[in-house]
């Protein structure tokens, strides 16, 4: 007997797409396995590592605990929406290579979900807020503390680049 | 891991959940911001033959205030409720309560009543209803009904919510006076994580520094989060020195009933339970004491 499939579309990285999954599939196995956006790593699958973070309706979530059905009609950015049109890394992407902010790369993907929302609501975060804004979001390698420096280094770059538009726009 | 299979129904009101509930029966499960319940699924500690996704109800979702009570719809997320101004300078203990429940990412997702009605022992929330004497209110097909917090929950993830019934909406009294003061504290293994030991305590005061009324509770230290009315009575009329408030928290940790696990042994626990009501209160206390 197979089991009911449910039809899902979903506004992924600014694209609507449709997929037809069974209810019990989880929104992070329908972006990677249905729609090949495999940016977006599973982690625990429970809820702990925070891997799989992306962006639903705007506001960064775990994909490992909805299910894809739920995701139905709502909009989801994930990693790969962070890169610039021409697919070359973002500033905070590129943050994170410049201040080594990654070494096997697992958690990248769910780590530059959680600081790109932080740095959408705070401009110039303190130490402080961005360790909370990552402290859903485990790395065994880095110790954190670059990952902190990088997304300081990005905030700095984001602010410096919008006050030399500013200048241009003079 | 992966939830076994299930149906999946989205209702669009109340009234459907419960109309759907009252048809299915025990096998299905309401799901709101299902930060626990999806990865009790992914364990298969639970596994329901359908699920009534309450998530699109916009009915459920809301802040509002009344006569000395603000009152939030069931599926209001956490992040929302942290966020509120207004509700932060009239029921302060939420937002503080709300620092310790997990994570931004799960903050967003995760409801207030689905806290509630999840009903883990160390969660937080469940912990400032007991405090606050939180009121809620239960619908199913036939009417709703409103219990206190006190007797809604009934054990270890275990409300006394039917198998028919929704949580719609929470009414969290609204302490009058100037002179609030309010704290929340917990340990725990690892930021997000769920207690071992937490409390919170809410004071107020008169023009002199006289307690006018309190409350406190523990949580972690049994099946469910315990507030201690009675002993928080004791501190009326008085300027709470630190030799008094030790002696209501020394008291209220011999009332708890915890376990040993490898997180902590009962004998920690309830020390940390003493450590940490002491602990709230005083700081309940000096913040309600800096106020004019």
């Amino acid at each position: 007997m197979s089991e009911k499939l449910y039809a899902v579309t979903l506004d992924v990285n600014g694209k609507l797409c449709t997929a037809h999954v069974p209810a019990r599939l989880s929104l992070v196995d329908c972006l990677r396995d249905e729609l090949r956006l495999t940016g977006t790593h599973i982690g625990c699958e429970h809820g702990i590592c925070g891997a799989c973070s992306v962006l639903l309706d705007g506001e960064p979530v775990r994909s490992c605990l909805m299910f894809a059905v739920q995701a139905d009609g709502h909009k989801v950015t994930t990693v790969e929406g962070l890169a610039n049109a021409d697919g070359t890394p973002g500033v905070l992407q590129d943050s994170f290579c410049e201040k080594h902010a990654l070494q096997c790369g697992y958690c990248t993907p769910g780590m530059l979900i959680a600081a790109h929302a932080l740095l959408q609501i705070v401009a110039q975060p303190t130490d402080e807020q961005i360790r909370e804004a990552i402290g859903g979001n485990l790395c065994r390698c880095t110790g954190y503390q670059q990952i902190v420096d990088a997304v300081k280094h990005a905030a700095a770059r984001l602010a410096n680049d919008n006050s030399s538009a500013a200048d241009k726009r003079r | 891991m992966k939830a076994a299979a299930f149906d999946y129904v989205r209702a669009t009101s109340v009234a459907e959940a419960c109309e759907m509930l009252r048809q299915d029966g025990d096998d299905v499960k309401l799901i709101a911001g299902g930060q626990s319940l999806t990865p009790m699924m992914a364990m298969r500690l639970t596994r329901p033959s359908r699920l009534i996704d309450i998530n699109e109800i916009g009915a459920l979702k809301f802040i509002a205030f009344g006569e000395n009570v603000a009152r939030i719809g069931a599926c209001t997320r956490q992040s929302v409720v942290a966020r509120d101004k207004a509700l932060a300078a009239q029921v302060p203990l939420l937002r503080q309560a709300l620092a310790w429940v997990g994570h931004v990412q799960t903050r967003n997702r995760g409801t207030v009543g689905g806290s509630l009605a999840h009903a883990d022992p160390a969660a937080e929330l469940p912990l400032v209803a007991q405090v606050l004497d939180a009121r809620m209110q239960i619908r199913s097909t036939t009417g709703t009904r409103t219990l206190p917090a006190a007797e809604f929950f009934v054990g270890p993830l275990t409300t006394a919510l039917a198998a028919d019934e929704c949580l719609e909406e929470i009414h969290w009294p609204m302490w009058t006076g100037h002179r609030l003061g309010s704290a929340f504290t917990e340990v725990s293994r690892r930021h997000g994580d769920f207690a071992i030991i937490e409390a919170c305590a809410q004071i107020a005061l008169d023009d002199e520094g006289r307690c006018t009324r309190a409350n406190f509770g523990l949580g972690g230290g049994g099946t469910i989060p315990l507030a201690f009315p009675e002993l928080a009575s004791r501190l009326n009329g008085t300027l709470l020195e630190d030799a008094v408030l030790q002696d209501v928290a020394r008291e209220a940790a011999t009332e708890l009933d915890p376990g040993s696990d490898l997180h902590a042994s009962a004998g920690y626990r309830r020390h940390l339970a003493a450590v940490l009501a002491t602990r709230v209160l005083r700081a309940a206390y000096e913040e309600a004491r800096g106020k004019p």
